[in-house]
Parts: structure tokens; sequence; C-alpha cells
């Protein structure tokens, strides 16, 4: 490669990888430091199967307890998003057994009381906030309990948009809720529920059904080739 | 140097930039560009596949390899069945989990089994959005053109008719589930323009719209009570006597245990190859996309279809090093944010296809025109703060939420700092050859998603794999489910597996390795 050395990223962390010590599950590991955490245990040699799943921060599989040196608080992360640090000590999570609730999405009658019927212990949040604190996702987790519990459907659905259901939020309540299922329930029942029908769309499904592009099918489909790509290239 | 002194020439260029209209490639000059820097151009990368339903055909080496591979399976495995079902799905994302909900809501019995948990997929991760023909000024037909455009003419006509023609009935089938769409203040689904398509027509959920689609489908096989075999790798399909396809073998990664099922009908729903790193690039995609299903089906004696193009998406990430290949969304560049070489110029419409975008981008750092890494990394500059200058300030956190945080986690703040990015590895244009129901030419077998091929032509528009997913999933799980309801349960035999060896061999066993390849093997030997 040819290029004027002013456009190169100093990166020296790179080129040498500084080593660092980290702690998984209890045992001590010199790795490269910066690396996720995922590629730390794959560069200790480990196969990881549970653990990982997309690799870009979106499906949850990664779920990971973690401690910084000299700070005494367990955190969370995301394994596949999370870089290692010196003196850092983790463990990935297993699933956590919660229990889902069942339900025909669709059928529900009153999906607002439904709530209760489904999610029982839903109200008795008692305001802990340990299910804030564990998102890694920094969803408002607590605040999303309580808006469910009072109905207000589409405030939880949107601040429930970036959950990737990693679970974290569950093992920590004291109340033994599984906020994230809770929400899943909401925001599902929010668009199925509480949503208004498109116009535009059933229009659309009702052209389609009566034949308006037809005519315009069936010119498309008759072209050759050359006809198809010269009337391809007018579409603007 | 370091990295926010190389950014200053973005914030420097900006003003000037914003005034300036990139026009669009001629056909030629864009036939030239791609057949020059285009990473589907390049021969040495290339080797023709040696027997099979494909012999003779070009494909990737890391491919090809892997296609000839062998087995893993001993003929005389005792074929007593596990489990016994209706239709078999085979993958856990978008289009396994479309599949397996409607051939359940037949009546029909199902189970889906997959390599890693449920909904673990390339599914989760679509962020820019999903094609469907909806605003008043669009038009399936239109939806039809552009996409045969992108797809330089080699689309199968009927398979592209019926998905643009079934997407909005698929919308309203989501819709009814619970996911929730952006809106226009009307109420109508909001839709953006996306690179090479005349119209906008990106249905969106914010920037997650394939993570909320997969929650809500994940959520509703769950609701269904659908059988899983979750952690349950395919490694070899079963068929009959008349090479029809009857169940499959799978690997339980937890205790490496083989686990057969019997099968009427089975659907593969196993994506794509992004893991093969094919030409050393990095990839956007999921751990599990190791193309097994190519593999299977093709063992199978099921024909292939543009396997020899891929799609190397412009924007993955170069910057920081924990974020390689990961995606910059497209709809960064929809919402009008530019490109950028190391001399601050602009190269090329940021809207053009991805084949163009990416091979200009190529060229640009062929041609010394880039920025490198110390880690021997080159790249260009996506000016995502742009989007707050044209915007307002906040659209980039507003718009691009999932992007935001991403970055954030390692200190960069994409609003303020534009991002390194270079083409990664996305996706596989082609895959086992399909038809309007999703069947192969292999009987009982239906593949659908990406690992089925021909809807796409040699590129595939962004946006239109969901709706792939959606309606090809569907039309998969009816047919088959309607095909089991109607007939006996097949022998289960490795007979396919036979032939497929006698040819092998005849070729002298050319591959050596075991296929499919189930994980990518990233795991440091430590001596
Ligand atoms: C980062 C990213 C962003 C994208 N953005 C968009 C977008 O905005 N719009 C759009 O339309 N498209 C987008 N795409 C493309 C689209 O998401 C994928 O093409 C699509 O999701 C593929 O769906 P699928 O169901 O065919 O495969 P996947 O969703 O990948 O699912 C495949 C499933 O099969 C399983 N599997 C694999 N092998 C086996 C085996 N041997 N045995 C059992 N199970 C197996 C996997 O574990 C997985 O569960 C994006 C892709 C990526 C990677
Ligand atoms: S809300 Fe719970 S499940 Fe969702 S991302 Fe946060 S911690 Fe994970
Ligand atoms: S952890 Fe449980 S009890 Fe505590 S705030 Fe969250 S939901 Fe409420
Ligand atoms: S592997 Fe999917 S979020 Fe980390």
């Amino acid at each position: 490669m040819t290029q004027e050395d002013t456009n190169v990223i100093d990166q020296p962390e790179v080129l040498k990888p500084r080593m660092v010590s980290i702690e998984i599950s209890g045992k001590k590991y010199e790795v490269p430091e910066g690396i996720t955490v995922i590629k730390a245990l794959w560069y200790t040699g480990q196969e990881v199967v549970r653990g990982a799943g997309c690799l870009g921060g979106f499906c949850g599989a990664c779920a990971t307890y973690y401690r910084t040196k000299d700070d005494p608080k367990v955190r969370t992360c995301l394994a596949c998003q999370m870089a290692v640090q010196d003196g850092m000590s983790f463990t990935i999570m297993p699933p956590f057994p919660a229990r889902k609730a069942t339900y025909e999405i669709q059928s529900l009658k009153d999906p607002k009381q439904d709530l209760f019927n489904l999610y029982p212990e839903a109200p008795l949040c008692r305001n802990c906030n340990a299910c804030t604190e564990a998102c890694p996702q920094k969803i408002d987790v607590r605040e999303g309990v309580w808006k469910a519990v009072f109905g207000d459907f589409k405030s939880v659905s949107e601040m429930f948009m970036d959950c990737v259901m990693c679970g974290m939020c569950t093992p920590v309540c004291i109340a033994d809720i599984a906020p994230n299922l809770v929400a899943l329930y909401v925001s599902r029942a929010q668009g199925a529920h509480f949503t208004e029908k498109p116009q535009g769309l059933e229009t659309r499904i009702k052209e389609i059904q009566d034949g308006r592009f037809d005519d315009e099918w069936n010119k498309v489909l008759a072209m050759n080739e050359k006809e198809l790509a010269d009337h391809c290239a007018t579409v603007k | 140097m370091d990295i926010h002194a190389l950014q200053q020439i973005v914030h420097k260029t900006r003003d000037a930039r914003r005034k300036q209209t990139i026009p669009k490639f001629s056909p030629a000059d864009r036939d030239a560009l791609i057949e020059k820097y285009h990473p589907d151009f390049r021969k040495k990368a290339y080797r023709p596949i040696r027997f099979g339903p494909n012999a003779d055909e070009q494909t990737v080496i890391e491919l090809a390899t892997l296609l000839e591979g062998d087995s893993p399976i001993p003929e005389n495995l005792d074929m007593t069945p596990h489990y016994q079902t209706d239709v078999l799905v085979i993958g856990g994302g978008g289009a396994g989990c479309a599949a397996a909900l409607h051939a359940h809501g037949t009546g029909a019995k199902v189970i889906l089994a997959t390599k890693l948990r449920l909904g673990d997929s390339n599914s989760v991760m679509a962020q820019g959005g999903m094609q469907i023909s909806v605003a008043p000024e669009d038009s399936p037909v239109t939806h039809f053109l552009d996409t045969l455009k992108g797809g330089h003419m080699q689309n199968d006509h009927a398979l592209l008719k019926v998905m643009v023609e079934e997407g909005p009935a698929i919308a309203r089938w989501l819709i009814e589930l619970g996911v929730l769409f952006d809106r226009q203040s009307d109420g109508n689904l909001h839709v953006k323009k996306g690179g090479g398509s005349s119209k906008p027509r990106l249905l969106t959920c914010s920037d997650y719209t394939g993570l909320e689609i997969m929650r809500v489908l994940k959520d509703e096989v769950l609701n269904q009570k659908i059988q899983l075999l979750e952690f349950c790798a395919a490694v070899e399909l079963l068929s009959n006597d008349e090479g029809h396809c009857t169940g499959a073998i799978f690997k339980d990664l937890d205790n490496q245990r083989l686990v057969i099922v019997a099968a009427k009908s089975v659907i593969l729903a196993t994506g794509g190859i992004g893991r093969l790193h094919i030409q050393g690039f990095p990839t956007s995609n999921h751990y599990g996309a190791t193309g097994d299903g190519l593999c299977l089906s093709y063992r199978m004696g099921a024909k292939l279809a543009h396997i020899d193009t891929f799609q190397y998406h412009p924007s993955g990430a170069v910057y920081p090093e924990q974020l390689i290949g990961a995606l910059v969304t497209e709809g960064i560049r929809s919402e009008g944010g530019h490109l950028v070489n190391a001399k601050g110029e602009r190269f090329v419409n940021e809207l053009d296809t991805r084949d163009v975008v990416s091979s200009s981008i190529i060229r640009e750092c062929e041609e010394s025109r880039g920025i490198r890494t110390m880690s021997g990394r080159v790249g260009v500059w996506l000016d995502t703060p742009l989007l707050d200058a044209e915007h307002g300030p906040g659209t980039v956190e507003k718009h691009f939420p999932a992007m935001m945080l991403q970055f954030e986690r390692f200190g960069i703040d994409i609003s303020k700092d534009p991002v390194l990015i270079y083409p990664t590895l996305h996706y596989q244009n082609g895959g086992v050859k399909i038809d309007t129901n999703s069947e192969t030419n292999v009987k009982n077998l239906f593949v659908s998603g990406e690992a089925s091929g021909g809807l796409h032509g040699r590129n595939r528009l962004m946006g239109n794999s969901l709706l792939d997913l959606m309606v090809f999933g569907k039309r998969a799980g009816l047919t088959a489910a309607s095909r089991a309801q109607s007939m006996a349960q097949g022998k289960l035999t490795l007979q396919h597996l036979r032939r497929f060896r006698a040819e092998a061999k005849q070729h002298g066993n050319p591959s050596g390795v075991i296929s499919p390849m189930v994980l990518p093997a990233y795991t440091r030997k430590v001596s």
C-alpha cells in the first residue's frame, strides 16, 4: 500500500498489544488489552457456544457480569460490546429461568387489564431500581414497569425499543418480575390493539386484490430483456 | 497521527460539500467501476466446483471447499428417529420463525431446530428497514423494476413478482402480531428511501427493525408452544429411495450427541455465509452464518443459483478494532451522510446501489485516498455529524440510537465525530434455487430466506431481505405443511450421501474438509 503516512491513525495498542490480567469465572489469564470480552474467551482457548449470537450487540445472548479493579460493584455488559481492561473479572450469565406468560395477542379483550392476569407480580414492584442498574442498554427499566402497570403502554413500547432481551434485569428483581417480558407483552399489545390501522396499507392491499396493477404487470412481464432494461432505466 | 487530527478534514470541508451534488454513474461507467474494484470480480478468489449439481460453475474458494466437503456422518448410523414431525424447520432467524408460525397455523406439527438460541441470527441485526410499496406514489411494479435494476436484471421474475405483491399483506400480518413500525402523524406507515430505490419504501422500527420483528416473532413461536430444539446444528439431511427429503440429523452442541428428526417436509432457513470471511473480509454477520444450508442442500442434490456473487456492504466499521466489520447502517447515507476520502472529497453518490458504493470506496483506498489504521486496515470517512448539521442537533441520537450506543461504548460520539468505514461481507446474493413455493428441485426440501437464491439477482437492494424472509418463509411454511398433511413419512436413509461420496471419490476427494462448518474456528489454539 502506498499511502502518505499523514493519513495513518496511530493505534500502537494494536501493533504491539499490551497484555492485561483478567479473571474469567475466577481463573486468571493474560490477554491483549482492548479486545472484547468474547474475543478474550477465544483468546484463552475457550470455545463459546452459549454466550455468543449476533456478535453485534443486538441479540442479548452474551449477557455478562463483570467487575473492574478496585471497584466492588458487579456490573453488567454485553460481552460482544465490552472491551477488557486490566484487572477485570467476568462471568457470562446463563439464561435465567424466568417465567414467560403465554397469550394469543389478537384475542385479548382488555390488554391493559390482562397484564395483571398474565404477570400478577408486575404491580408488586418495590422501586428498588436494581433492574435499571442492570440494563446494559441503559433503559429506565423501573420506570417502564411502573408505566406498564399504570397503563401507559405507548411509553413502554418506546422505552423498550432498545431491549435486546438479555434478561439481566430479571435475576436482580426483588419482586420476581421479569421486566423485559412484561415490556414485550406491553409493546405487542400496544402494536396490536392501541395503534391506528394504517389506511394507506389497507388501500394498497385492496388495490392489489382488485387487480389495479394487472395491466402494468402484463406489459412489463411481456417485455424482452432489452425492453425491460430500457424500461427499468426510465424509472426515476 | 491521532484520529481527531485526521477527522478535521471532514469538519473543515463539510459546508462546501453540502452545496455539492454528485451525479450517479452512467451505466457504462458503473460497470467499468464494478469490474475493476468489486470483490466479485477478483478472479483469483474463485474456482470451479468440481462435482455435484453445480459442477464446473465458479464460486469463491472458501465456499467451493465446503460444498465439496465430506459429511461428519457415518453411513451405518442407526436411523431410529428421536423425534417425528410433519414439518421440520431448520434455523431460528426470521425466515425460520415465519415458516414455523405459518406451518403451525395450519395445524401441522412443527419442530424448529436451531444452532444457537432461538432468534440468534442475522435477522435481529437488521437496522435499515423492510421494503414494502405502501406509499401512494409507489407500486409493486415500481418495486419490481427497482429491484430488477439493482439485481443487474438477473432476478428470477416469478419470485420477485410474488415478493413485491405479497409485501403489503405481510406488513399487515406483522402489525397484527404487534410489530411497531414507525408512523407518520396521520397514522400511515412512515417510509424512508433506500439506496437504489426510486421511491421511499422502507418500513422501519427506529433503527431496530430486525430486533423488533424478531422479538415479536420469537415471542409468538413461544406463545404457540412450537417444539424447539436449541443448540442443535443440522449436520446432514435424510432422504428416501427416490431422493426426497425425509428429515435431518443434528448435532446437539451441548453434549455432541447426534439427534435424528424424521419429518415429512423440511424447511432450511439457515441464513448466509458471512463467517466464512471470504477473500479475508470482515463481516457484519452473526456467529452462526457459516453457509451450512448450502452444504446440506448441495449434498442432497439441490441446485444452487448465483453463488458467485456476494454483497459487501459499503459501511463496515474499521475503527475501533473491537467493532471491525460491524455494520454502520445505510440509513445514515439515506439521510444524507457523505462519504469522504482522506482529501476531504466526496467521490460517489452515496445513494447509489451497494455494489457501486462499495466499489468506489475500494477504489479510493487502493488509489491511496483512504485513511489507514496502524493495524493495517484502511477506510474512508462517513460524515455522521453532517446529519445534525443538516436536520438539526439531536438527529443522529434520535434516528440512530443503536449506532450511537454501539460507538459510545468505545468512547466515540458519532454525532460529533465521523466514523471510519470500509466494505464488510454482508450478504449472500445467491443460494439454493427455489420455486415460488420455496421448494427446491429436491422434493419436500424447502429453502427460504438468505439461504435461498434467485430472487435478488446479482445484488440485493437494501430492505428486500426482510421482506424476502417473511414472504418466502410464509410460503415455505404453508406449502410444507399442506404437503406433509397429505403424505406418509418417508424412509430415513443416507442414500444421497452414498451417491455424493462416490462422486467425490471419483474426483479424488478434493476437499479434505468436513462440512458444514457449524461454528467458525475463532478459538485460539493454546499450547
Ligand atoms: C448487520 C446486518 C444488517 C442487516 N440489515 C438489513 C436491513 O436493514 N434490511 C434487510 O432487509 N436486510 C438486512 N440484512 C439482511 C437480513 O437481515 C438477512 O439477510 C436475513 O435476516 C436473513 O434471515 P434468515 O432467516 O434467512 O437467516 P438468519 O436470520 O441469519 O437465521 C439463520 C438461522 O439459522 C441458524 N442456523 C444456521 N446454520 C444452522 C444449522 N446448521 N443448523 C441449525 N440452525 C442453523 C442460525 O443459527 C440462525 O438462527 C442485514 C444483515 C445483517 C447481517
Ligand atoms: S430491559 Fe432487561 S432484557 Fe432488556 S436490555 Fe435491559 S436488562 Fe436486557
Ligand atoms: S428490580 Fe424489580 S422491584 Fe426493583 S425496580 Fe425493578 S421491577 Fe421494581
Ligand atoms: S452476541 Fe448478540 S448481543 Fe452480544
